[in-house]
């Protein structure tokens, strides 16, 4: 074997240790730091990465979610289970609350809460004194977040200035801040949409069952699929149909999940992680670009809400 | 034996260039020849270009971030892009070429193992190119193409290319860029980035993706000193399995090297040996742990050891200096102040230091030595540091994780200043 080469780690290793040695430098450099959990997948997989960052210890960080209100029973049922399994401490912010006190005031009734969630986030980040968030945001999701550092600093406002960040090099990452100042660490920064499903592959890791396909009744709005009638965990139901809008029974599943009145599913008969693998390498239409009906009112619209304090 | 696909790992590379040589055609060309570019994302660029007045979709749009870059039609910042071609994964790092290109470019390249150097064919090599060079060997990345580009604007003529490749070399033999390998394309029309194209048979080497397909994933073939800075200590005393009372687990990153079970190891600053007992990674043993490898490392004896310490073969251990001399960019609009303390991070370490003095600046354009009293933006300079305490430094040329610091302002706590130990 006289060409043999250095060994180097896999693609897949090599990015489970960077965002390991990220988690590790958030937990060594800042004073009281939380970790983002929605119960969605790329911060399922952020779990994992802690679970191998600090076991046998415990998580140096609590776990939080900033509720909608508006979230898929399944993931939030998931979320709980999920943190439960952990023995780690979970807390959960909601919208609804910044709304009864009065800091969250929707334009009308059926407005996206998505973006709002700034807010209630910034108001837990003061009630704990949290100085980093960590967060499962990739920089392959959006333009926007491909110029973010993985350790982005926010003003006092929550602000992010994108045209004044630090500089980030090697693997030095610079966690300072005063007080009232804050992190935001994203320790998968590097990694695409194939990359978290190949990854959940090989860890085996357990996902809400809205991630694989199954029917739901949806209708068809300005192109995109929309579900219909889905319901809370008050058992209520949301997303009513329009008048005139056709309902039909789809088979779909979820490429990201997020508030329901801006998460749309895709058509798909992907009801494993390995067909959802070999879905996701021949689809033809991005992420976002799938999904998101938020990100699609401007080209900026995800910069716009970074620059308000968006994770 | 399973089917599986051949995983060659993950290349990190910088693609190199000024305003105008195609930089921007050449990394959206790659995204689209590999594939990477889905349907919406074409759709959103193809009408962009249509409603700035363009005949053909420009793959430069693809790059444009920001809101005050599409404006302005200019690249603020240092973006990130990925792509894969099923046996490795890329992440190229895309740097501005304009103003504050020196800053934007080393901290593109601190974590680049490649560069490709764009030379606009008809331009041939400029002071950009020189300028670019010089940074990729200052911050040490192995191997180089150099790209020479737009050959369809010079009827894809031999002789201009094989004049520039000359040019070039000389140029590259003086700054001592060792590993250099030069390509004729055209990343407009697409010839020899994925696709050979019909008009370069001349040209007998491999496509540009060949090329960064063969390129070795490790940063250096030499081996390298064991160097184990730690992150974090684990000591799970409360738990309820008592068999962890006494568990002491040292966490972090195979800076540098590798190491298992039952090798002798050196704690700094402390200075106590010990062996390998374990090495885990989730749980599992793991025997032992490779360059880039997140661990948990244990030790046969009792050593105090806290975050900032770091764990060294005891045959190769680094020098314990309170100064260090280093090639220094300053990365701050505020210049840098021979009067102040600035924080300086070191691996996991981080001290107060000072200047000492700066022996001389670096004329990029020249490549010139000249003596300077502060640094601007931009400036990369000869420095000496006082440091408040030691640290494990070892050389930049032989260990780029444990030879490189950051500098941080004190009071507003802003990255300042990028270093490389020399000595």
């Amino acid at each position: 074997m006289s060409t043999l080469t250095k060994q180097t780690l896999s693609h897949l290793d090599w990015l489970e240790s960077e965002a390991i040695h990220i988690m590790r430098e958030v937990a060594g450099q800042c004073s009281n730091p939380v970790l983002l959990f929605s119960g969605g997948k790329d911060s399922i997989c952020m779990l994992r990465i802690a679970e191998k960052a600090f076991r046998p210890g415990k998580f140096p960080f609590p776990l939080m979610h900033i509720d909608t209100g508006h979230n898929y029973k399944e993931v939030v049922e998931f979320r709980d289970k999920r943190a439960t399994e952990l023995g780690e401490r979970l807390i959960v912010r909601s919208v609804e609350d910044s709304m009864k006190r009065g800091t969250v005031v929707l334009k009308h009734e059926n407005e996206s809460r998505n973006k709002h969630q700034s807010v209630t986030l910034l108001e837990a980040i003061e009630e704990f004194g949290f100085d980093a968030c960590i967060g499962g945001a990739r920089r392959d999701e959006e333009k926007a977040r491909a110029k973010e550092r993985i350790m982005s600093f926010r003003d006092e406002f929550g602000q992010w200035d994108p045209k004044n960040q630090r500089p980030e090099l090697w693997n030095l990452y610079n966690a300072r801040s005063h007080k009232g100042e804050n992190i935001r660490a994203f320790p998968i920064s590097n990694w695409t949409e194939m990359d978290v499903w190949q990854y959940i592959e090989r860890e085996g890791l357990e996902l809400p069952s809205i991630y694989f396909a199954h029917t739901r009744p949806v209708v068809m709005r300005q192109g995109a699929i929309v579900p219909v009638n889905v319901p809370l965990m008050s058992g209520e139901l949301t997303n009513l149909p329009k008048a005139g809008e056709e309902i039909i029974d789809l088979q779909v599943r979820f490429r990201t999940v997020g508030d329901i009145s801006c998460t749309a599913p895709v058509e798909s008969d992907a009801d494993t992680v390995e067909k959802i693998v070999i879905e996701t390498a021949t689809t033809t239409i991005t992420e976002r670009g799938a999904t998101r009906l938020d990100d699609q009112t401007s080209d900026a619209s995800m910069e716009q809400r970074k620059k308000e304090g968006y994770f | 034996m399973t089917a599986q696909v051949e995983d060659h790992g993950l290349l990190r590379f910088l693609t190199c260039g000024s305003v105008d040589d195609g930089k921007s055609t050449l990394i959206g060309r790659l995204l689209f020849d590999t594939k990477t570019i889905l349907a919406d994302t074409l759709t959103a660029i193809e009408r962009t270009s249509s409603k700035r007045g363009l005949t053909a979709v420009d793959l430069s749009l693809l790059t444009d971030g920001l809101q005050a870059e599409r404006e302005q039609g200019i690249t603020i910042d240092v973006a990130y892009r990925y792509f894969s071609t099923g046996t490795r994964k890329y992440i190229i790092a895309d740097a501005p070429g304009h103003e504050q290109y020196t800053r934007n470019m080393v901290t593109a390249a601190s974590t680049a193992n490649l560069a490709i150097i764009l030379i606009d064919a008809r331009k041939g090599v400029l002071t950009q190119t020189r300028r670019h060079s010089y940074l990729a060997k200052l911050v040490g990345i192995p191997h180089v193409v150099v790209a020479v580009n737009k050959m369809d604007l010079v009827d894809y003529d031999q002789a201009t290319y094989e004049r520039i490749v000359a040019e070039y070399q000389a140029f590259a033999e003086q700054i001592g860029l060792d590993d250099v390998r030069f390509i004729p394309l055209s990343a407009l029309v697409g010839d020899m980035i994925v696709d050979r194209g019909e008009r370069l048979d001349w040209y007998q080497g491999p496509t540009l993706i060949d090329i960064l397909e063969a390129a070795p994933a490790a940063h250096t073939e030499k081996a390298e000193s064991f160097r184990f800075p730690v992150q974090y200590v684990c000591r799970p005393q409360a738990s309820d399995n008592p068999e962890l009372h006494d568990y002491r687990g040292f966490m972090g990153r195979v800076e540098s090297g590798e190491i298992k079970v039952g090798d002798s190891v050196t704690v700094l600053p402390n200075g106590r040996t010990s062996k390998i007992k374990d090495i885990q990674l989730y749980g599992q043993s793991i025997g032992k742990a490779i360059h880039e490898q997140s661990v948990t490392v244990l030790l046969e004896d009792e050593i105090d050891i806290s975050r900032g310490d770091m764990i060294v073969n005891s045959d190769e251990v680094p020098v314990q200096s309170k100064q260090v001399d280093a090639m220094v960019c300053w990365l701050s609009e505020t210049p840098l102040s021979p009067a102040r303390t600035y924080w300086l991070r070191h691996t996991t370490r981080e001290v107060k230091a000072k200047v000492a003095s700066i022996s001389h600046r670096v004329d990029i354009n020249s490549l010139a030595n000249e003596s300077a009293a502060t640094l601007a933006m931009n400036d990369i300079a000869r420095v000496t540091l006082k440091l408040a305490q030691p640290i494990f430094a070892d050389n930049y040329e032989a260990s780029r994780a444990t030879g490189a610091f950051i500098l941080i302002d004190e009071s507003t706590n802003n990255t300042v200043g990028a270093g490389m130990i020399a000595s």
